[in-house]
């Protein structure tokens, strides 16, 4: 008798996931779009955090493979773990990135169709020249936004992408924008805390 | 101490945060180790079975693959209490059982080695409920327990540990009664807590005796004694904790895995990670205790309790590994919020067909009370008396006692949380909601509201041992040496909190070992609340003697006696004369460093307290029930950390707390015995587009028994939550609703507007 296996990488589906009820109304996933074109010439070119990286496609060391995830890719090749993975299935938004500005489950988009992509992770957040934080990591420190700050990166790139695509989100716009990242300690209140302080902060520059 | 607090009850920024919205934080997941391979469980598809034959052969031979083993392979390393479980067995208990395992380069290898492992099964009747599986022709999962009932006694707890409540003359109790109330209850949606992170380990072989493992439970030095023990004594662990992606109690189970890990890096000789998937967490880690009581309870029309018996059944799946605790605590704990003299609760602990009961925040306190509190407030109900003026004339106060866990009879020496309740009631406006038993206190055309309330506590706070070294080096810093990974809490850096109150350093100066058992003294861990009292006395007596120390060494230099000095800032003086001061490194010289020593030992006299007020609506036409409002009422003694307290306070929510009586619930499908909602769609969780008003009312009586007057609470957050639920659907729609979770079709039953069945 065979065994089914409780977990199959390959049978990954770009795109497609079924999230009934759980509002993840900010988060635009990604539409297949240049997977061809990269097949045939091998190589994609990738920002990311404001670095190009050139990768080769293919299934030797090294390589993206065609079936692997931004998020896979982000981790293991580029080393940036501060991107989680919590249940590469696209349900927890702990692997939210910016694509181009908007937010991405990353477990859900495949390397080879983000050439020419531009992706910022929570490492990204800093600025790159002086290292200062980016206010909202430093709202997040000081309303102490986070418990066990597994999902924490995937929350500050949901809001990031929010403030970015929205100058000043009423508290249940942000609730609707975090309202994919699973969050089990229930930090969200103080998230919200977080966010709601920058954005007063905005209104008051304004 | 006349002079406030520089550090203590002020809100600091955790000394991890930068690391956390940094995404530097290392969790296990991103470890990587030169050579490190990745592993994967082949898992039974049957819920009872045999392995008839099991052939790996062609795997073995397949590139990329760099272990294999089956239960023909592994030595006979058991976990369980008793030890009852071994690490692969040839017997299959649920589905998800582990079958056979897997290192190989990549994790894609080890999942594509897994389907060419063949395995014949020979498939055994399987059971899932307590009772069904007590009967005389039920399948027998283990043939050394037979019944399937696991002995009561926890050898950790001592000669006497607490197996069930004996005290008094129940018969007697009941005769003296006004009112009895009787039946069946349960709390067995069996939820799981479900961290956002996935369990996972990393082992490699030193030596062929030495084992250095890293994992993400939150106590890295007992969870290391835990394994030797498991191992057969004859490996010595060296247990490297990383940062926990939350535990809610569960990361302490995670032995089976990382010895899954050993096992295949001992056979490749090279390190090996495994990751549990999100599937395998759900289906294959740690659930709650499924809880049912067949109960009875007398009490007095002013609410006094005069006898309380029946059976508490604890399902707790396909082996416990501490089960026996957690019956142990959960008898302490239903003792604490209710006094009464005569007493005769028996429990038995079951196991079935399904994943593991375990550990969970709670620690049996909640399941039991989930099922025992419904059935108290049906005498409550009977007697017209306010659960809060109950909960108040019944929660343990100074003076009370109860048997706690080690059998033993202790005697309260807290404080008295009357007050905490009364301003929790008014936050609430509590007077003003309780309209009474099965009264809504609003309705507003199909919206019914309801209220209702839960009380917890235990006397874990000062459970067990710790150990703690404070070190002073001559450059003004301090080095906390304690076992404990931040989990969540804010622990670690509330223990720096502490140290630098008393060294008056500034929180910068302090810092803390990395969790490592190699490094630091014996530390059972941070949970059962006993951060603060029992790992908080540690350190603080470790720094007081350290501080000791500096000022004996200091004393000649200032012509003073060392009890008439202090210190500030890297500085030490005379009270009497702060100009004339010397530095730590003047003090101490450039070549020394000073250690101190603590310890902590048991202390089970000072009961915490949590009550939840809860506010439902719910939809009478459709069923669906919503939480509107919640206050939790608590008194800490002296707050550490205002921020870390309402973050813990909050999670109530989540973590199979109170949500657990909402819609969290891990299904069952008894003809497969497979679970069928092991994803994060299918699993309800709480979202952040349905957060409940929240107040938090934290009273700060002073305790006697800590420096800072203070008591952990974190744990107990979620517990007072079930049942409070409950009560509050039942007074919105004027009927008692008693299973859990309360889904719309549920309510919509107890409503008469659908029958139940055919789903």
């Amino acid at each position: 008798m065979k065994t089914r296996k409780i977990a199959n990488r390959k049978s990954k589906k770009l795109g497609a996931i079924d999230r009934p009820s759980l509002g993840l109304t900010s988060l635009h996933l990604h539409q297949p779009s240049k997977a061809a074109r990269n097949h045939e010439k091998h190589m994609i070119h990738l920002m990311v955090n404001g670095q190009l990286y050139q990768l080769e496609i293919g299934n030797k060391c090294g390589n993206v493979g065609p079936s692997e995830t931004l998020a896979y890719t982000l981790r293991e090749t580029l080393g940036l773990t501060g991107t989680k993975i919590g249940c590469d299935r696209g349900a927890c938004g702990a692997c939210t990135v910016l694509m181009d500005g908007k937010a991405i489950l990353s477990c859900m988009v495949l390397t080879i169709e983000t050439d020419g992509r531009s992706i910022t992770t929570v490492e990204g957040l800093r600025d790159p020249t002086t290292g200062r934080l980016d206010p909202l990591q430093q709202a997040f420190i000081d309303h102490a936004a986070f418990q066990c700050g597994f999902c924490t990166p995937g929350i500050l790139m949901s809001a990031k992408a929010l403030l970015t695509e929205n100058f000043s989100p009423t508290e249940q716009e942000v609730k609707e924008a975090l309202s994919g990242n699973y969050c089990r300690c229930i930090s969200h209140y103080h998230v919200l805390d977080a966010v709601m302080a920058m954005t007063r902060q905005r209104g008051s520059e304004k | 101490m006349t002079r406030p607090y520089r550090f203590i009850g002020k809100a600091t920024p955790r000394k991890d945060a930068l690391e956390i919205v940094t995404g530097k934080a290392e969790f296990i997941a991103d470890i990587k180790l030169p050579q490190m391979l990745f592993a994967k469980v082949l898992r039974s598809p049957l819920p009872h079975a045999n392995i008839k034959n099991i052939d790996s052969s062609k795997v073995k031979r397949l590139d990329g693959v760099r272990a294999v083993l089956t239960y023909q392979d592994v030595p006979e390393w058991r976990g369980g209490m008793p030890a009852h479980v071994r690490i692969l067995d040839r017997k299959v208990r649920f589905v998800g059982d582990a079958v056979a395992l897997v290192a190989a380069e990549a994790e894609e290898i080890a999942l594509e080695a897994l389907d060419g492992i063949e395995v014949e099964y020979e498939p055994l009747p399987a059971v899932y409920d307590v009772e069904e599986a007590m009967k005389p022709d039920a399948p027998q999962l283990y043939t050394q327990f037979p019944g399937n009932v696991l002995p009561n006694r926890c050898p950790g707890f001592g000669p006497k540990s607490l197996e069930e409540i004996a005290m008094g003359d129940v018969e007697q109790g009941f005769k003296e009664a006004d009112i009895i109330a009787e039946g069946t209850y349960a709390y067995e949606n069996i939820p799981n807590p479900l961290t956002a992170e996935p369990p996972g380990a990393i082992a490699v072989w030193e030596g062929p005796d030495h084992l250095t493992v890293w994992s993400s439970a939150q106590n890295p030095y007992w969870e290391g004694v835990l394994l030797y023990l498991r191992m057969g004594r004859k490996v010595h662990v060296r247990y490297r904790g990383t940062h926990c992606g939350g535990s809610y109690g569960t990361r302490l189970m995670s032995w089976q895995l990382i010895l899954y890990a050993a096992l295949l890096a001992q056979t490749a000789k090279r390190p090996v990670k495994i990751c549990y998937s999100r599937e395998e967490h759900f289906a294959a880690y740690g659930l709650r205790l499924g809880s049912r009581i067949h109960g009875k309870v007398g009490m007095k029309k002013d609410g006094t309790v005069t006898a309380v018996s029946g059976e508490w059944l604890i399902n707790t799946g396909f082996y416990s590994q501490i089960t026996q605790g957690q019956l142990a605590v959960g008898c302490g704990e239903v003792q604490l919020a209710v006094r009464c003299p005569n007493w005769d609760l028996k429990p038995k602990i079951v196991c079935t067909n399904r994943a593991a009961s375990g550990i969970v925040r709670g620690f049996g306190g909640q399941e039991l009370k989930s099922a025992f509190l419904p059935l108290l407030t049906e005498a409550m109900g009977k007697a017209d008396l306010d659960p809060l003026d109950f909960f108040k004339k019944n929660y343990v106060k100074p003076g009370d006692g109860y048997y706690w866990r080690d059998g033993n009879w202790w005697v309260c020496r807290g404080v008295d949380y009357t007050k905490a309740m009364e301003k929790g009631a008014e936050a609430f406006r509590w007077k003003e909601k309780w309209r009474g038993w099965l009264k809504p206190t609003r309705v507003d055309g199909t919206k019914r509201t309801g209220v209702g309330v839960g009380v917890h506590g235990n006397a874990d706070v000062g459970e067990d041992v710790s150990e703690a070294y404070v070190r002073l080096d001559p450059n003004g810093t301090a080095t906390i040496y304690s076992c404990l990974s931040e989990h969540g809490t804010g622990q670690r850096s509330n223990l720096c909190k502490m140290v630098a109150e008393i060294l008056q350093l500034p929180l910068e100066s302090i810092s803390m070992t990395p969790p490592d058992s190699l490094l630091n003294p014996y530390e059972i861990g941070p949970f059962g609340s006993r951060g603060t009292y029992a790992i908080g006395g540690a350190i603080i007596a470790a720094a007081e003697e350290a501080m000791k120390k500096l000022f004996e060494r200091c004393a000649p230099m200032l012509n003073a006696n060392p009890e008439d000095l202090e210190t500030e800032d890297g500085w030490v003086y005379r009270r009497e004369r702060p100009e004339a001061r010397i530095s730590w490194r003047a003090g101490m010289g450039v070549d020394r460093t000073l250690l101190g020593y603590g310890r902590f030992e048991p202390d089970f006299t000072v009961p915490n307290f949590m009550m939840l007020f809860v506010e439902v609506e719910v939809d009478v036409e459709t069923g669906k029930v919503e939480l509107v409002r919640v206050v939790s009422a608590t008194d800490v003694g002296q707050i550490i950390d205002p921020p870390s307290l309402k973050n813990q306070l909050h999670g109530s929510l989540g973590s199979a707390g109170v949500d657990s009586a909402l819609f969290e619930e891990s299904i069952l499908d008894k003809k497969s015995g497979r679970l069928l909602n092991i994803n994060l769609v299918d699993y309800k969780w709480r979202t952040s587009l349905e957060l409940p008003a929240f107040r938090t009312v934290t009273l700060e009586t002073p305790f006697p028994t800590h420096r800072f007057r203070a008591i952990g609470v974190g744990e107990i957050a979620t517990a007072p939550g079930p049942p409070a639920i409950l009560m509050a659907v039942s007074n919105a729609i004027g009927r008692r609703v008693y299973e859990y979770p309360v889904t719309p079709e549920k309510i919509l039953s107890a409503l008469g507007k659908t029958k139940r069945g055919g789903v």
